[in-house]
C-alpha cells in the first residue's frame, strides 16, 4: 500500500508542478503555429505573475488577481509581437530582450508594490476544489480530482485550443500563416491580424503559468520565480509536435518527472535524482531526431513575413 | 545603410534606453544622473570597480564569439551556457586528474580539454543541423539543461569534495590558477585571452579563405554551393569553434576565478553572450567592447545599489531596452531580401545591414 501512497503523491506533484508549464506551452505552441516564435514566455511567466499578485494583494480577491495576471501577459504578447512583427527584429533576439526587460522590470515593480519586506507579501489564492464522486476514487481522487480551479481550467483550455486550432475555420487560417504567409496573404487570410490575436493569446497562456505558481502554489510574488519554466515549455513544445493536447500531455511528464526526482532525493539518495530531470529533455532530443522537426513544426516559424518581398 | 548612420542610431538607441531607465530611477525617488554616475564610474574609472567588470566580461566576451562565429555561418549556437558547462566539466576533470604538471603545461592542456569538452556537446547540434536539417536552436537549448545536470551531477557524485557542505569540487592546484592582471584584485588574465582570440577571429574571418567560407554560407547558402563550398563541413567547423570558444569560458570560470567547479557555476553568461554577439553586430574586433559595456552594466548594478540605493532591477530593465532600441534601430525601414536569410532562421537581422549596404552603395 505505501507504493499506492507514493503514486498518489507523485501523481499530485505532476498536476501541480506540470500545469504552470503546460499553462506556457500552449502559449508557445499557438504563438508558433502563427509562424513566430515566443523565446519571451520565462518572462511572461513573471509579468502574469506579478499581475496575479499584485491583483490579489490590492483588492483581496484571487479572481481578479487572475484577471490582472491576463491583462499583464496580454500587453506583454501585444509587445512582442510589436517587435516581431511590426519592427521585424529576429524573434530570438526579440524574446531574448523582453526576458531580460521583464524580469529587471517585475523584480523593480515588485519592491514598489509589496515594499522592502523580505519574503513578499502573502496574497489570497485559490484553495482545492474537490470534485465530487471522482475525489472518492482511491489513488486518482486525492491527487487529480482535488487540485486547485486553475488545474480544471487548464484541462478545458486545452480542449478549447485543441478545437480552435485544429476544428475551426479561424484555426485553419491562423495555421495557413504558420506554414506560408504569402500564401495566406492571397488568400485573403488578415495575416497580421492573426499573428497579434496569436502572439497576445500566448502571452495571457504564459501568464497563466505565472499566476498559478502565485495563487495556487506559493501564495507569494518571488523575482525570477519562473525559474526556466518558460524555456521547458519550449521543450514541451517540441515533445508534443506542435499540438494544443500533445503540449499539454508533455509538459505533465515534465512535471512527473520533476515531482517523481522529488520524491527519489528523499526515499532513496543513492539514485542521481538529476536522472530524472535531464530524462524530459533527453527524450525530447530523440523525438526531434527520429520523428524529425520539419514533419511537423509550423513552416514558416521564426520567419518575417514582409508583403513587399517575394 | 552606411556605417554612420547606424552608428547614430545605436547611439540614439543606447541614449533611448538610459533615459527610461533614468525615469525609472526618479520614479524610484532618486536622482538619475547621480545614478548613472556612479554606475559608470565604478564600474569603468574605478580600480576596484573595473576589476569587478574584467572579471565578468571575460566569460561574456568567449560566450560571445561563441555566437558569433556559427552565426556568421548562419548558425544560431544557443547552447552556450551548455558547452560552458560541459566545458568547465572536462577542465576541472583534467586540473584534477593530473595535479602536478608545471603551469606552462598544465593552463594549455586545461583549456585544451574545455575546448574539446565544449565543440563535442557542440557536435551534436552540429551534426544534426548539417546532416539531418534539425533545427539547431531548439536542440542546443534542450542540451544547456541536460549540460547543467550533468554538472550538478558530477559535484554532488564523482566530484564531491571530502566534507563539503554543499556540492562542489576539490580545489585545482594552485599552479593552475590564471594570473591576475590587477595586483591584489580578482581580475584575472581571461579578458587578455579572449581579447587575442577576438583578434584571431577578426583575421581569420576577414582575410583568409576558410574564414570567408563561413560568411559565403551564412549570407547566401546557394551561391555558397555554387561555389563549390562544402556546405555541411562549414557549419560544422563554425559549430565546432563556437563550442570550443565557449568550453574555454568554462574553463576560465573554473581556474581564473573559483578555482572548483561548483554546481550552477556559470550564471547565464552563455545567454549574455547572444547578447554580446548581437550589440557587436557580429563582428568579433567588436564584441570585446560590448562585453566590456554588459559586464560594466551588471557590475555596477550592485555598486549603484549600495551607494545611492537605486534598485539594481533597474539595469536589467535598461540591458533588456538596450537590446530591443538597438534591434529596432539597426532594422532598416524595408527588410531585404528573406531568400538570402531563409536559412538562417532568423529574421535575418545580422545579414540584413550588409546586405543592405550594398545595395544602396
Amino acid at each position: 500500500m505505501v507504493d499506492l501512497v507514493l503514486l498518489g503523491d507523485v501523481l499530485a506533484g505532476t498536476a501541480r508542478l506540470g500545469t504552470p508549464i503546460a499553462f506556457a506551452a500552449l502559449g508557445g505552441v499557438i504563438a508558433e503555429r502563427s509562424g513566430l516564435y515566443n523565446i519571451g514566455l520565462e518572462g511572461q511567466i513573471l509579468a502574469g505573475a506579478l499581475g496575479a499578485a499584485a491583483g490579489s494583494f490590492a483588492t483581496g480577491s484571487a479572481l481578479i488577481g487572475l484577471g490582472c495576471g491576463v491583462i499583464c501577459g496580454l500587453v506583454s504578447g501585444l509587445f512582442l509581437g510589436y517587435m516581431s512583427i511590426r519592427l521585424r527584429i529576429n524573434q530570438l533576439v526579440g524574446g531574448i530582450a523582453l526576458n531580460l526587460l521583464l524580469a529587471g522590470l517585475t523584480a523593480f515593480l515588485s519592491r514598489q508594490i509589496f515594499g522592502a519586506q523580505a519574503g513578499g507579501a502573502r496574497v489570497e489564492g485559490f484553495t482545492q476544489v474537490r470534485i465530487p464522486l471522482l475525489s472518492d476514487i482511491p489513488v486518482l481522487g486525492p491527487s487529480l480530482f482535488s487540485q486547485d480551479p486553475l488545474f480544471y481550467l487548464l484541462i478545458g483550455i486545452a480542449v478549447l485550443a485543441w478545437y480552435w486550432l485544429m476544428k475551426s475555420h479561424k484555426g485553419l487560417d491562423l495555421r495557413a500563416v504558420g506554414e506560408n504567409p504569402k500564401a495566406a496573404d492571397l488568400a485573403g487570410v488578415p495575416v497580421f491580424r492573426l499573428q497579434y490575436l496569436a502572439i497576445s493569446i500566448s502571452g495571457a497562456l504564459a501568464a497563466l503559468a505565472g499566476a498559478h505558481l502565485v495563487l495556487s502554489q506559493v501564495y507569494v510574488f518571488a523575482e525570477g520565480m519562473s525559474a526556466g519554466k518558460g524555456f521547458i515549455a519550449l521543450a514541451a513544445i517540441i515533445l508534443g509536435r506542435w499540438s494544443p493536447i500533445g503540449a499539454v500531455c508533455a509538459a505533465l511528464f515534465f512535471g512527473f518527472c520533476d515531482a517523481a526526482q522529488f520524491k527519489l532525493q528523499f526515499s532513496s539518495p543513492e539514485v542521481p535524482y538529476q536522472l530524472f530531470l535531464i530524462l524530459p529533455y533527453i527524450a525530447s532530443l530523440i523525438a526531434l531526431v527520429i520523428l524529425g522537426a520539419k514533419a511537423s513544426a509550423p513552416a514558416s516559424v521564426g520567419l518575417p513575413y514582409d508583403r513587399e518581398h517575394r | 545603410m552606411n556605417s554612420l548612420v547606424m552608428q547614430r542610431r545605436v547611439a540614439v538607441a543606447l541614449l533611448l534606453a538610459l533615459t527610461v531607465g533614468g525615469f525609472l530611477i526618479l520614479f524610484d525617488g532618486h536622482n538619475p544622473f547621480a545614478a548613472y554616475k556612479v554606475l559608470f564610474f565604478e564600474s569603468f574609472l574605478n580600480y576596484w570597480g573595473f576589476s569587478n567588470t574584467l572579471v565578468k566580461a571575460s566569460p561574456m566576451l568567449l560566450a560571445g564569439l561563441a555566437v558569433i562565429i556559427p552565426m556568421r555561418a548562419g548558425v544560431f549556437n544557443i547552447g552556450g551556457e551548455g558547452q560552458i558547462y560541459i566545458g568547465g566539466l572536462f577542465g576541472t576533470v583534467f586540473a584534477l586528474a593530473a595535479p602536478d604538471l608545471p603551469a606552462v603545461l598544465g593552463v594549455p592542456l586545461i583549456f585544451l580539454a574545455a575546448a574539446i569538452g565544449g565543440a563535442l556537446w557542440a557536435a551534436i547540434p552540429a551534426y544534426l543541423k548539417a546532416y539531418r536539417g534539425t533545427n539547431e536552436v531548439i536542440v542546443t537549448l534542450l542540451m544547456n539543461f541536460v549540460a547543467i545536470h550533468i554538472v550538478s551531477y558530477a559535484v554532488a557524485g564523482p566530484l564531491l569534495a571530502e566534507g563539503a557542505p554543499y556540492p562542489y569540487s576539490k580545489e585545482v592546484a594552485e599552479a593552475y590558477r590564471l594570473p591576475i592582471v590587477m595586483p591584489r584584485s580578482d581580475a584575472h588574465a581571461g579578458f587578455v585571452f579572449g581579447l587575442s582570440l577576438a583578434l584571431i577571429l577578426y583575421f581569420w574571418l576577414r582575410f583568409t579563405p576558410s574564414g570567408f567560407q563561413l560568411d559565403l554560407v551564412g549570407r547566401n547558402a546557394r551561391a555558397a554551393a555554387y561555389a563549390g563550398v562544402d556546405q555541411k563541413k562549414t557549419i560544422i567547423r563554425a559549430m565546432l569553434i563556437g563550442g570550443s570558444l565557449a568550453g574555454m569560458a568554462g574553463a576560465i570560470e573554473v581556474i581564473g576565478l573559483k578555482y572548483r567547479l561548483f554546481h550552477l557555476f556559470s550564471d547565464g553568461y552563455g545567454y549574455d553572450g547572444i547578447v554580446v554577439a548581437f550589440l557587436a553586430a557580429l563582428n568579433p574586433i567588436v564584441a570585446p567592447l560590448t562585453a566590456l559595456f554588459l559586464a560594466g552594466l551588471s557590475a555596477g548594478a550592485g555598486t549603484m545599489q549600495r551607494a545611492i540605493g537605486v534598485d539594481s532591477s533597474v539595469i536589467e530593465v535598461v540591458e533588456g531596452l538596450v537590446v530591443v532600441f538597438v534591434a529596432a534601430a539597426l532594422v532598416a525601414p524595408r527588410s531585404s531580401s528573406k531568400s538570402i536569410l531563409k536559412n538562417l532562421l532568423i529574421g535575418g537581422l545580422f545579414g540584413r545591414q550588409k546586405h543592405s549596404k550594398k545595395k544602396e552603395a
